[in-house]
Protein backbone atom coordinates (compact mmCIF):
# COMPACT_ATOMS: atom_id res chain seq x y z
CA UNK A 1 0.00 0.00 0.00
CA UNK A 2 1.22 3.56 -1.15
CA UNK A 3 0.84 6.23 1.45
CA UNK A 4 -2.37 8.10 1.44
CA UNK A 5 -3.01 11.34 -0.47
CA UNK A 6 -0.89 13.89 1.74
CA UNK A 7 -4.49 16.16 1.36
CA UNK A 8 -5.97 12.99 3.25
CA UNK A 9 -4.48 14.87 6.61
CA UNK A 10 -7.28 16.69 7.44
CA UNK A 11 -9.87 15.78 11.03
CA UNK A 12 -12.72 13.58 10.82
CA UNK A 13 -15.23 15.64 10.42
CA UNK A 14 -19.17 14.67 10.25
CA UNK A 15 -20.36 14.82 6.74
CA UNK A 16 -23.01 16.70 5.76
CA UNK A 17 -23.23 19.44 7.89
CA UNK A 18 -22.16 22.61 6.17
CA UNK A 19 -22.08 25.97 7.12
CA UNK A 20 -25.24 26.98 5.86
CA UNK A 21 -25.17 30.42 4.00
CA UNK A 22 -21.44 30.45 4.31
CA UNK A 23 -20.91 27.82 2.03
CA UNK A 24 -23.22 29.46 -0.23
CA UNK A 25 -20.69 32.35 -1.18
CA UNK A 26 -17.85 29.75 -1.14
CA UNK A 27 -19.30 28.07 -3.82
CA UNK A 28 -20.39 31.03 -6.09
CA UNK A 29 -19.17 28.71 -9.03
CA UNK A 30 -21.54 25.93 -8.37
CA UNK A 31 -24.24 28.75 -7.55
CA UNK A 32 -23.72 30.57 -10.90
CA UNK A 33 -23.95 27.36 -12.53
CA UNK A 34 -27.32 26.42 -10.98
CA UNK A 35 -29.09 29.72 -11.94
CA UNK A 36 -27.70 29.55 -15.78
CA UNK A 37 -29.19 25.90 -15.25
CA UNK A 38 -32.81 27.44 -14.26
CA UNK A 39 -32.75 29.93 -16.78
CA UNK A 40 -31.77 27.56 -19.07
CA UNK A 41 -34.83 25.09 -18.32
CA UNK A 42 -36.92 27.72 -17.47
CA UNK A 43 -36.94 28.83 -21.18
CA UNK A 44 -35.81 25.57 -22.97
CA UNK A 45 -38.01 24.41 -26.17
CA UNK A 46 -39.66 28.19 -26.28
CA UNK A 47 -39.33 30.60 -29.09
CA UNK A 48 -39.09 33.57 -26.92
CA UNK A 49 -36.94 32.43 -24.63
CA UNK A 50 -35.65 35.10 -21.75
CA UNK A 51 -37.93 37.87 -23.50
CA UNK A 52 -40.57 36.08 -21.71
CA UNK A 53 -39.96 37.45 -18.79
CA UNK A 54 -40.38 41.30 -20.29
CA UNK A 55 -43.90 39.82 -21.97
CA UNK A 56 -45.13 39.12 -18.77
CA UNK A 57 -44.85 42.10 -16.38
CA UNK A 58 -45.25 43.96 -19.86
CA UNK A 59 -48.84 42.53 -20.03
CA UNK A 60 -49.70 42.75 -15.96
CA UNK A 61 -48.61 46.31 -16.56
CA UNK A 62 -51.23 47.01 -19.06
CA UNK A 63 -53.33 45.53 -17.34
CA UNK A 64 -53.10 47.18 -14.38
CA UNK A 65 -52.93 51.00 -16.08
CA UNK A 66 -56.27 50.31 -18.02
CA UNK A 67 -57.49 48.71 -15.06
CA UNK A 68 -56.94 50.98 -12.38
CA UNK A 69 -55.12 53.89 -14.03
CA UNK A 70 -57.78 54.58 -16.56
CA UNK A 71 -61.28 52.86 -16.08
CA UNK A 72 -61.10 53.61 -11.68
CA UNK A 73 -59.00 56.85 -12.22
CA UNK A 74 -56.59 56.42 -10.21
CA UNK A 75 -54.70 58.51 -12.09
CA UNK A 76 -55.92 61.52 -10.97
CA UNK A 77 -55.28 61.04 -7.54
CA UNK A 78 -51.92 60.07 -7.94
CA UNK A 79 -49.80 62.16 -10.59
CA UNK A 80 -47.97 60.31 -12.70
CA UNK A 81 -49.54 57.27 -12.18
CA UNK A 82 -47.42 55.51 -14.89
CA UNK A 83 -44.41 55.80 -13.18
CA UNK A 84 -45.82 55.38 -9.31
CA UNK A 85 -47.63 52.09 -10.71
CA UNK A 86 -44.38 50.29 -12.11
CA UNK A 87 -41.69 51.23 -9.96
CA UNK A 88 -43.78 49.41 -7.13
CA UNK A 89 -44.79 46.50 -9.02
CA UNK A 90 -41.33 45.56 -10.09
CA UNK A 91 -40.65 45.53 -6.42
CA UNK A 92 -43.68 43.63 -5.51
CA UNK A 93 -42.82 40.88 -8.50
CA UNK A 94 -39.12 40.46 -7.40
CA UNK A 95 -40.36 39.86 -3.74
CA UNK A 96 -43.40 37.14 -5.45
CA UNK A 97 -40.66 35.77 -7.63
CA UNK A 98 -38.02 35.56 -5.79
CA UNK A 99 -40.06 33.83 -2.98
CA UNK A 100 -42.34 31.59 -4.88
CA UNK A 101 -39.50 29.64 -6.33
CA UNK A 102 -37.58 29.20 -3.43
CA UNK A 103 -40.43 27.65 -1.70
CA UNK A 104 -40.07 25.14 -4.11
CA UNK A 105 -36.65 24.80 -4.67
CA UNK A 106 -35.79 22.13 -2.22
CA UNK A 107 -38.60 19.72 -3.62
CA UNK A 108 -37.91 20.65 -7.05
CA UNK A 109 -34.11 19.71 -6.78
CA UNK A 110 -35.55 16.34 -5.08
CA UNK A 111 -33.03 14.29 -7.09
CA UNK A 112 -30.14 16.12 -5.96
CA UNK A 113 -30.81 16.22 -2.41
CA UNK A 114 -31.53 12.77 -2.14
CA UNK A 115 -28.44 11.81 -3.56
CA UNK A 116 -25.09 13.76 -3.29
CA UNK A 117 -24.57 15.92 -0.20
CA UNK A 118 -24.12 19.44 -1.37
CA UNK A 119 -25.05 23.03 0.89
CA UNK A 120 -28.53 23.05 0.35
CA UNK A 121 -29.34 26.36 0.60
CA UNK A 122 -27.97 26.73 -2.51
CA UNK A 123 -31.05 25.96 -3.94
CA UNK A 124 -33.50 28.85 -2.39
CA UNK A 125 -30.38 31.31 -3.03
CA UNK A 126 -30.47 30.14 -6.78
CA UNK A 127 -33.87 30.61 -7.17
CA UNK A 128 -33.29 34.28 -5.95
CA UNK A 129 -31.07 34.80 -8.04
CA UNK A 130 -33.05 34.13 -10.99
CA UNK A 131 -35.78 36.25 -9.72
CA UNK A 132 -32.91 39.31 -9.59
CA UNK A 133 -31.89 38.20 -12.82
CA UNK A 134 -35.42 38.50 -14.17
CA UNK A 135 -35.70 42.24 -12.44
CA UNK A 136 -32.83 43.73 -13.88
CA UNK A 137 -34.68 44.14 -17.34
CA UNK A 138 -37.32 45.51 -15.51
CA UNK A 139 -35.69 47.88 -13.31
CA UNK A 140 -33.81 49.34 -16.51
CA UNK A 141 -37.47 49.89 -18.69
CA UNK A 142 -38.20 51.72 -15.41
CA UNK A 143 -35.37 53.98 -15.07
CA UNK A 144 -35.96 54.88 -18.66
CA UNK A 145 -40.02 55.36 -18.30
CA UNK A 146 -39.37 57.01 -15.76
CA UNK A 147 -36.59 59.55 -17.47
CA UNK A 148 -39.31 60.28 -19.96
CA UNK A 149 -41.58 61.39 -17.53
CA UNK A 150 -39.20 63.88 -15.64
CA UNK A 151 -37.28 62.07 -13.38
CA UNK A 152 -33.73 62.64 -12.47
CA UNK A 153 -31.92 60.95 -10.46
CA UNK A 154 -30.71 61.83 -7.01
CA UNK A 155 -28.19 60.56 -4.90
CA UNK A 156 -30.14 60.33 -1.23
CA UNK A 157 -33.21 58.38 -2.95
CA UNK A 158 -31.22 55.83 -4.65
CA UNK A 159 -29.28 55.16 -1.54
CA UNK A 160 -33.18 54.55 -0.71
CA UNK A 161 -34.17 52.58 -3.34
CA UNK A 162 -30.41 50.07 -3.21
CA UNK A 163 -31.87 49.49 0.58
CA UNK A 164 -35.19 48.84 -0.48
CA UNK A 165 -33.94 46.01 -3.13
CA UNK A 166 -31.30 44.98 0.10
CA UNK A 167 -34.51 44.34 2.43
CA UNK A 168 -36.74 42.43 -0.38
CA UNK A 169 -34.12 40.21 -1.31
CA UNK A 170 -33.20 39.47 1.99
CA UNK A 171 -36.48 38.64 2.88
CA UNK A 172 -37.44 36.54 0.52
CA UNK A 173 -34.35 34.71 0.78
CA UNK A 174 -35.06 34.13 4.53
CA UNK A 175 -38.61 33.50 3.84
CA UNK A 176 -37.28 31.30 1.22
CA UNK A 177 -35.41 29.08 3.11
CA UNK A 178 -37.67 28.99 5.45
CA UNK A 179 -40.70 27.76 3.31
CA UNK A 180 -38.52 26.00 1.43
CA UNK A 181 -37.60 23.28 4.31
CA UNK A 182 -41.09 23.23 5.74
CA UNK A 183 -42.34 22.60 1.62
CA UNK A 184 -40.20 19.47 1.68
CA UNK A 185 -42.03 18.18 4.84
CA UNK A 186 -45.97 19.64 4.29
CA UNK A 187 -46.06 20.37 0.35
CA UNK A 188 -49.40 22.47 1.84
CA UNK A 189 -46.69 25.34 2.03
CA UNK A 190 -46.69 25.69 -1.72
CA UNK A 191 -49.84 27.04 -2.10
CA UNK A 192 -49.89 28.69 1.46
CA UNK A 193 -47.20 30.47 0.21
CA UNK A 194 -48.99 31.96 -3.14
CA UNK A 195 -51.83 33.17 -0.92
CA UNK A 196 -49.42 34.69 1.15
CA UNK A 197 -47.72 36.52 -2.56
CA UNK A 198 -51.29 37.64 -3.78
CA UNK A 199 -51.97 39.27 -0.40
CA UNK A 200 -48.62 41.02 0.11
CA UNK A 201 -49.20 42.40 -3.56
CA UNK A 202 -52.45 43.87 -2.42
CA UNK A 203 -51.30 45.01 0.96
CA UNK A 204 -48.58 46.45 -0.06
CA UNK A 205 -48.78 50.95 -1.39
CA UNK A 206 -48.51 49.29 -5.47
CA UNK A 207 -51.73 50.04 -7.08
CA UNK A 208 -53.20 53.03 -4.58
CA UNK A 209 -51.15 55.25 -2.19
CA UNK A 210 -51.04 55.44 1.62
CA UNK A 211 -52.78 58.30 1.60
CA UNK A 212 -55.75 56.27 0.47
CA UNK A 213 -54.98 54.11 3.21
CA UNK A 214 -54.37 56.84 6.03
CA UNK A 215 -58.17 58.27 4.93
CA UNK A 216 -60.01 55.31 5.81
CA UNK A 217 -62.32 56.02 9.23
CA UNK A 218 -61.24 52.92 10.75
CA UNK A 219 -57.15 53.78 10.36
CA UNK A 220 -57.50 57.21 11.13
CA UNK A 221 -58.93 56.27 14.70
CA UNK A 222 -55.72 53.77 14.76
CA UNK A 223 -53.00 55.38 14.03
CA UNK A 224 -51.15 51.71 15.10
CA UNK A 225 -52.79 50.59 12.40
CA UNK A 226 -51.08 52.42 9.97
CA UNK A 227 -47.66 52.10 11.35
CA UNK A 228 -48.45 48.37 11.36
CA UNK A 229 -48.98 48.43 7.71
CA UNK A 230 -45.61 50.74 6.93
CA UNK A 231 -43.82 48.46 8.67
CA UNK A 232 -44.60 45.94 6.14
CA UNK A 233 -40.89 44.96 4.69
CA UNK A 234 -42.26 45.09 1.77
CA UNK A 235 -44.37 48.03 2.02
CA UNK A 236 -41.19 50.10 3.30
CA UNK A 237 -39.24 48.58 -0.31
CA UNK A 238 -41.98 50.12 -2.50
CA UNK A 239 -42.40 53.14 -0.75
CA UNK A 240 -38.25 53.60 -0.88
CA UNK A 241 -38.89 52.80 -4.53
CA UNK A 242 -41.15 55.35 -5.31
CA UNK A 243 -39.34 57.99 -2.90
CA UNK A 244 -36.49 57.12 -5.86
CA UNK A 245 -38.23 56.81 -8.98
CA UNK A 246 -41.56 58.01 -8.95
CA UNK A 247 -41.52 61.03 -6.54
CA UNK A 248 -38.46 62.97 -8.40
CA UNK A 249 -40.69 62.92 -11.53
CA UNK A 250 -43.71 64.00 -10.04
CA UNK A 251 -42.51 67.10 -8.83
CA UNK A 252 -41.65 68.05 -12.27
CA UNK A 253 -44.91 68.38 -13.39
CA UNK A 254 -45.92 71.78 -14.42
CA UNK A 255 -47.52 74.26 -11.65
CA UNK A 256 -50.87 72.94 -10.22
CA UNK A 257 -50.79 68.82 -10.86
CA UNK A 258 -47.02 69.41 -8.66
CA UNK A 259 -46.85 67.36 -5.77
CA UNK A 260 -45.11 67.89 -2.53
CA UNK A 261 -43.27 65.73 -0.07
CA UNK A 262 -46.70 65.15 1.52
CA UNK A 263 -46.79 62.36 -0.71
CA UNK A 264 -44.26 60.07 0.72
CA UNK A 265 -45.39 58.36 3.95
CA UNK A 266 -43.47 60.32 6.79
CA UNK A 267 -40.91 58.96 8.94
CA UNK A 268 -40.03 56.55 5.77
CA UNK A 269 -36.38 56.29 6.76
CA UNK A 270 -36.77 54.94 9.97
CA UNK A 271 -39.41 52.72 8.50
CA UNK A 272 -36.54 51.94 6.05
CA UNK A 273 -34.06 51.21 9.42
CA UNK A 274 -36.70 48.76 11.03
CA UNK A 275 -37.30 46.87 7.29
CA UNK A 276 -34.00 45.98 7.01
CA UNK A 277 -33.87 44.86 10.68
CA UNK A 278 -36.99 42.61 9.85
CA UNK A 279 -35.03 40.89 7.00
CA UNK A 280 -32.12 40.68 8.54
CA UNK A 281 -33.95 38.84 11.08
CA UNK A 282 -36.12 36.96 8.41
CA UNK A 283 -32.90 35.71 7.13
CA UNK A 284 -31.60 34.48 10.86
CA UNK A 285 -34.61 32.67 11.36
CA UNK A 286 -34.85 31.26 7.96
CA UNK A 287 -30.90 29.84 8.34
CA UNK A 288 -31.66 28.43 11.67
CA UNK A 289 -35.05 26.79 10.74
CA UNK A 290 -33.44 25.42 7.29
CA UNK A 291 -30.76 23.66 9.67
CA UNK A 292 -32.57 21.88 11.74
CA UNK A 293 -35.08 20.21 9.01
CA UNK A 294 -31.98 19.56 6.41
CA UNK A 295 -31.50 16.57 8.02
CA UNK A 296 -34.86 15.31 7.73
CA UNK A 297 -34.91 16.39 3.23
CA UNK A 298 -33.42 13.05 2.31
CA UNK A 299 -36.02 11.10 4.22
CA UNK A 300 -38.61 13.13 3.18
CA UNK A 301 -38.75 13.86 -0.08
CA UNK B 1 -20.41 1.86 22.81
CA UNK B 2 -17.49 0.18 20.74
CA UNK B 3 -18.43 -3.47 18.40
CA UNK B 4 -15.80 -5.70 19.85
CA UNK B 5 -15.60 -7.24 16.82
CA UNK B 6 -14.21 -3.94 14.73
CA UNK B 7 -10.72 -4.10 14.93
CA UNK B 8 -9.20 -0.68 16.31
CA UNK B 9 -11.67 0.44 18.72
CA UNK B 10 -10.87 4.07 18.40
CA UNK B 11 -10.14 5.72 15.81
CA UNK B 12 -6.79 6.75 15.16
CA UNK B 13 -4.91 9.28 13.20
CA UNK B 14 -5.00 6.83 10.12
CA UNK B 15 -8.83 6.38 9.68
CA UNK B 16 -10.63 7.76 6.43
CA UNK B 17 -14.36 6.71 7.96
CA UNK B 18 -15.15 6.47 11.70
CA UNK B 19 -18.89 5.39 12.06
CA UNK B 20 -19.30 4.72 15.65
CA UNK B 21 -22.87 2.59 16.86
CA UNK B 22 -25.20 4.18 14.52
CA UNK B 23 -28.61 3.11 14.17
CA UNK B 24 -31.00 4.52 11.68
CA UNK B 25 -34.57 4.59 12.02
CA UNK B 26 -37.12 5.42 9.23
CA UNK B 27 -40.57 6.59 9.86
CA UNK B 28 -42.81 5.75 7.45
CA UNK B 29 -45.67 7.34 7.43
CA UNK B 30 -48.87 6.64 6.05
CA UNK B 31 -50.77 9.79 5.19
CA UNK B 32 -50.54 13.29 5.64
CA UNK B 33 -54.10 15.00 4.78
CA UNK B 34 -55.54 16.53 7.63
CA UNK B 35 -59.00 14.53 7.41
CA UNK B 36 -56.92 11.07 7.11
CA UNK B 37 -55.33 11.99 10.09
CA UNK B 38 -58.16 12.85 11.67
CA UNK B 39 -59.63 9.39 10.64
CA UNK B 40 -56.58 7.66 11.88
CA UNK B 41 -56.85 9.45 15.24
CA UNK B 42 -60.38 8.57 16.16
CA UNK B 43 -59.78 5.00 15.26
CA UNK B 44 -57.32 5.18 17.32
CA UNK B 45 -55.06 3.49 14.76
CA UNK B 46 -51.13 4.37 15.01
CA UNK B 47 -49.95 6.99 12.26
CA UNK B 48 -46.72 5.85 11.91
CA UNK B 49 -44.41 2.63 11.72
CA UNK B 50 -40.76 2.64 11.46
CA UNK B 51 -38.00 0.43 10.90
CA UNK B 52 -34.15 0.44 11.58
CA UNK B 53 -32.73 -0.01 8.65
CA UNK B 54 -29.38 0.31 10.63
CA UNK B 55 -29.02 -1.01 14.23
CA UNK B 56 -25.82 0.11 16.14
CA UNK B 57 -23.61 -0.24 13.31
CA UNK B 58 -20.01 0.07 14.06
CA UNK B 59 -17.22 0.20 11.21
CA UNK B 60 -13.98 2.10 10.87
CA UNK B 61 -11.97 2.31 7.70
CA UNK B 62 -8.66 3.20 7.80
CA UNK B 63 -6.87 5.17 4.97
CA UNK B 64 -6.15 3.34 1.59
CA UNK B 65 -8.23 0.12 2.37
CA UNK B 66 -10.44 -0.83 0.14
CA UNK B 67 -13.87 -2.60 1.64
CA UNK B 68 -16.66 -4.31 0.47
CA UNK B 69 -20.13 -3.32 1.81
CA UNK B 70 -22.34 -6.80 1.67
CA UNK B 71 -25.57 -7.44 1.90
CA UNK B 72 -28.91 -8.98 0.30
CA UNK B 73 -31.25 -6.08 -0.48
CA UNK B 74 -32.49 -4.21 2.48
CA UNK B 75 -30.10 -5.15 4.45
CA UNK B 76 -28.82 -1.23 4.78
CA UNK B 77 -26.10 -1.00 2.76
CA UNK B 78 -27.05 2.22 0.84
CA UNK B 79 -28.38 3.41 3.95
CA UNK B 80 -24.98 3.28 5.07
CA UNK B 81 -23.01 4.93 2.08
CA UNK B 82 -25.79 7.87 2.58
CA UNK B 83 -25.08 8.66 5.97
CA UNK B 84 -21.14 8.30 4.95
CA UNK B 85 -21.55 10.71 2.46
CA UNK B 86 -23.66 13.14 4.28
CA UNK B 87 -27.15 12.82 2.55
CA UNK B 88 -28.71 12.10 5.69
CA UNK B 89 -28.02 12.23 9.19
CA UNK B 90 -28.12 9.03 11.33
CA UNK B 91 -30.95 8.88 13.75
CA UNK B 92 -28.68 7.91 16.65
CA UNK B 93 -24.39 6.94 16.81
CA UNK B 94 -21.95 8.84 14.85
CA UNK B 95 -20.30 9.07 11.89
CA UNK B 96 -17.05 10.84 11.37
CA UNK B 97 -15.33 11.47 7.57
CA UNK B 98 -11.67 12.44 7.19
CA UNK B 99 -11.03 13.92 3.79
CA UNK B 100 -13.17 14.97 0.70
CA UNK B 101 -15.32 12.01 -0.05
CA UNK B 102 -17.13 11.80 -3.91
CA UNK B 103 -20.12 8.88 -3.81
CA UNK B 104 -20.53 7.25 -6.77
CA UNK B 105 -23.74 6.65 -5.69
CA UNK B 106 -25.99 7.38 -7.95
CA UNK B 107 -23.83 8.60 -11.11
CA UNK B 108 -26.21 11.32 -12.64
CA UNK B 109 -27.82 12.29 -10.36
CA UNK B 110 -26.52 15.97 -10.91
CA UNK B 111 -27.21 16.00 -15.04
CA UNK B 112 -29.81 17.76 -16.49
CA UNK B 113 -31.12 16.50 -19.26
CA UNK B 114 -31.79 19.94 -20.99
CA UNK B 115 -28.11 20.45 -20.98
CA UNK B 116 -25.49 19.93 -23.18
CA UNK B 117 -22.75 17.35 -22.34
CA UNK B 118 -20.46 20.02 -21.87
CA UNK B 119 -22.84 22.04 -19.38
CA UNK B 120 -23.01 19.05 -17.54
CA UNK B 121 -19.56 18.37 -17.05
CA UNK B 122 -18.86 21.48 -15.15
CA UNK B 123 -22.51 21.47 -13.47
CA UNK B 124 -21.65 18.07 -11.99
CA UNK B 125 -18.01 18.86 -11.24
CA UNK B 126 -19.02 21.58 -9.51
CA UNK B 127 -21.63 19.45 -7.39
CA UNK B 128 -18.97 17.66 -7.06
CA UNK B 129 -16.55 20.06 -5.43
CA UNK B 130 -14.70 21.25 -8.06
CA UNK B 131 -13.82 24.33 -8.94
CA UNK B 132 -14.10 25.82 -11.85
CA UNK B 133 -10.34 26.33 -12.97
CA UNK B 134 -10.06 22.43 -11.54
CA UNK B 135 -12.91 21.02 -14.36
CA UNK B 136 -11.50 23.69 -17.10
CA UNK B 137 -8.22 22.14 -16.44
CA UNK B 138 -9.52 18.48 -16.29
CA UNK B 139 -11.85 18.66 -19.06
CA UNK B 140 -10.37 16.92 -22.10
CA UNK B 141 -9.30 14.23 -19.53
CA UNK B 142 -13.37 13.40 -19.02
CA UNK B 143 -14.31 13.97 -22.72
CA UNK B 144 -11.41 11.74 -23.73
CA UNK B 145 -12.10 8.84 -20.66
CA UNK B 146 -15.80 8.71 -21.76
CA UNK B 147 -15.11 8.22 -25.11
CA UNK B 148 -17.91 10.82 -26.40
CA UNK B 149 -16.24 13.50 -27.80
CA UNK B 150 -18.59 13.58 -30.90
CA UNK B 151 -21.54 13.95 -28.83
CA UNK B 152 -20.43 16.62 -25.72
CA UNK B 153 -22.18 19.97 -27.21
CA UNK B 154 -25.42 17.65 -27.78
CA UNK B 155 -28.07 17.65 -25.04
CA UNK B 156 -28.11 14.90 -22.67
CA UNK B 157 -31.45 13.68 -23.26
CA UNK B 158 -30.46 12.74 -26.45
CA UNK B 159 -27.52 10.30 -25.48
CA UNK B 160 -27.97 6.72 -24.97
CA UNK B 161 -28.43 5.11 -21.20
CA UNK B 162 -24.71 3.98 -21.87
CA UNK B 163 -23.27 7.38 -22.95
CA UNK B 164 -24.67 9.09 -20.28
CA UNK B 165 -23.35 6.76 -17.58
CA UNK B 166 -19.74 7.06 -19.07
CA UNK B 167 -20.00 10.64 -18.85
CA UNK B 168 -20.94 10.99 -15.38
CA UNK B 169 -18.63 7.74 -14.23
CA UNK B 170 -15.62 9.82 -16.12
CA UNK B 171 -16.91 13.40 -13.96
CA UNK B 172 -16.68 11.57 -10.69
CA UNK B 173 -13.76 9.53 -11.25
CA UNK B 174 -12.06 12.73 -11.91
CA UNK B 175 -13.20 14.78 -8.82
CA UNK B 176 -9.80 12.97 -7.07
CA UNK B 177 -11.37 12.58 -3.47
CA UNK B 178 -9.88 11.34 -0.26
CA UNK B 179 -13.05 8.72 0.25
CA UNK B 180 -14.54 7.06 -2.64
CA UNK B 181 -18.21 5.62 -2.22
CA UNK B 182 -18.86 3.37 -4.91
CA UNK B 183 -23.10 1.60 -5.56
CA UNK B 184 -23.01 -0.98 -7.93
CA UNK B 185 -21.75 1.37 -10.69
CA UNK B 186 -19.49 -0.62 -12.14
CA UNK B 187 -22.42 -2.14 -14.59
CA UNK B 188 -22.06 0.58 -16.35
CA UNK B 189 -21.64 0.27 -20.04
CA UNK B 190 -20.13 -2.32 -22.19
CA UNK B 191 -17.39 -4.47 -21.40
CA UNK B 192 -14.68 -2.51 -23.30
CA UNK B 193 -15.99 0.22 -20.68
CA UNK B 194 -16.85 -1.67 -17.83
CA UNK B 195 -12.89 -3.16 -17.73
CA UNK B 196 -11.89 0.29 -18.06
CA UNK B 197 -13.84 1.39 -14.98
CA UNK B 198 -12.37 -1.22 -13.21
CA UNK B 199 -8.70 -0.54 -14.47
CA UNK B 200 -9.68 3.24 -13.07
CA UNK B 201 -10.98 1.85 -9.59
CA UNK B 202 -7.91 -0.47 -9.49
CA UNK B 203 -5.57 2.96 -10.16
CA UNK B 204 -7.59 4.63 -7.41
CA UNK B 205 -6.45 1.80 -4.57
CA UNK B 206 -3.26 1.97 -6.23
CA UNK B 207 -2.55 5.89 -5.41
CA UNK B 208 -4.01 4.81 -2.06
CA UNK B 209 -7.38 5.95 -1.82
CA UNK B 210 -9.97 4.77 0.66
CA UNK B 211 -12.93 2.80 -0.74
CA UNK B 212 -16.22 1.42 0.10
CA UNK B 213 -17.67 -0.50 -2.63
CA UNK B 214 -21.49 -1.99 -2.54
CA UNK B 215 -22.15 -4.78 -5.43
CA UNK B 216 -24.12 -7.60 -6.13
CA UNK B 217 -21.22 -9.01 -7.95
CA UNK B 218 -19.33 -11.34 -5.13
CA UNK B 219 -16.56 -12.27 -7.54
CA UNK B 220 -16.13 -8.58 -8.29
CA UNK B 221 -15.80 -7.46 -4.64
CA UNK B 222 -13.22 -10.47 -3.72
CA UNK B 223 -11.12 -9.20 -6.56
CA UNK B 224 -11.21 -6.05 -5.53
CA UNK B 225 -11.34 -5.65 -1.85
CA UNK B 226 -9.14 -6.03 0.96
CA UNK B 227 -11.90 -6.55 3.70
CA UNK B 228 -15.11 -7.22 3.24
CA UNK B 229 -18.40 -6.30 5.67
CA UNK B 230 -21.97 -8.47 5.54
CA UNK B 231 -24.80 -6.49 6.73
CA UNK B 232 -27.56 -8.30 7.06
CA UNK B 233 -31.37 -6.49 8.60
CA UNK B 234 -29.42 -3.66 10.00
CA UNK B 235 -26.56 -5.46 11.73
CA UNK B 236 -23.10 -5.99 10.83
CA UNK B 237 -22.46 -10.00 10.89
CA UNK B 238 -19.27 -10.36 9.82
CA UNK B 239 -16.75 -7.78 9.35
CA UNK B 240 -12.98 -9.78 7.78
CA UNK B 241 -11.44 -10.16 4.63
CA UNK B 242 -13.13 -10.41 1.12
CA UNK B 243 -13.15 -14.33 0.57
CA UNK B 244 -14.53 -14.73 4.07
CA UNK B 245 -16.39 -12.25 3.68
CA UNK B 246 -18.45 -13.32 0.69
CA UNK B 247 -18.73 -16.85 2.16
CA UNK B 248 -20.67 -15.53 5.12
CA UNK B 249 -22.78 -14.05 3.03
CA UNK B 250 -23.50 -16.89 1.05
CA UNK B 251 -23.62 -19.12 4.05
CA UNK B 252 -26.68 -16.80 5.37
CA UNK B 253 -28.43 -17.16 2.14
Amino acid sequence: MTAPPAAAAGDLVVPGRGAGLLDVARRRFLLSLLVRKELRVRYRASVLGLAWSYVKPGVQYLVYYLALGIFLQLGREIPDFAVYLFSGMIVVNLFSEALGNATRAVVNNADLVKKIYLPRELFPVASVWVAIVHFAPQLLVLLVGAAIAGWRPQLLPLLGAVAGFVIVVTLATGLGLLFSALNAVFRDLENLVDLLLMVAVWLSPVLYSWRQVAAVPFVAENSWLLTLYQLNPVTVAVELFHWAFWFPAAQNQPEGSRVGPEVLPPDLLWHAGAGLVLAAVALAVGQAAFRRVEGRFAQEL
Amino acid sequence: MQSARTPPPQASATTAIDVDAVSMRFTLRHTRSLKEMAVYALRGKDLSNSFDALDAVSLQVQQGETVGLLGFNGSGKSTLLKLISGVMRPTSGSVRVRGRIAGLIEVGAGFHPDLTGRENVYLNGAILGMEEATIRERFDDIVAFSEIERFIDTEVKHYSSGMFLRLAFAVAVHTDPEVFLIDEILAVGDEPFQRKCLEKVEALRAEGRTLVVVSHDLGLVERLCTRGVVLQHGRVIADTDAPAAVAALRATG
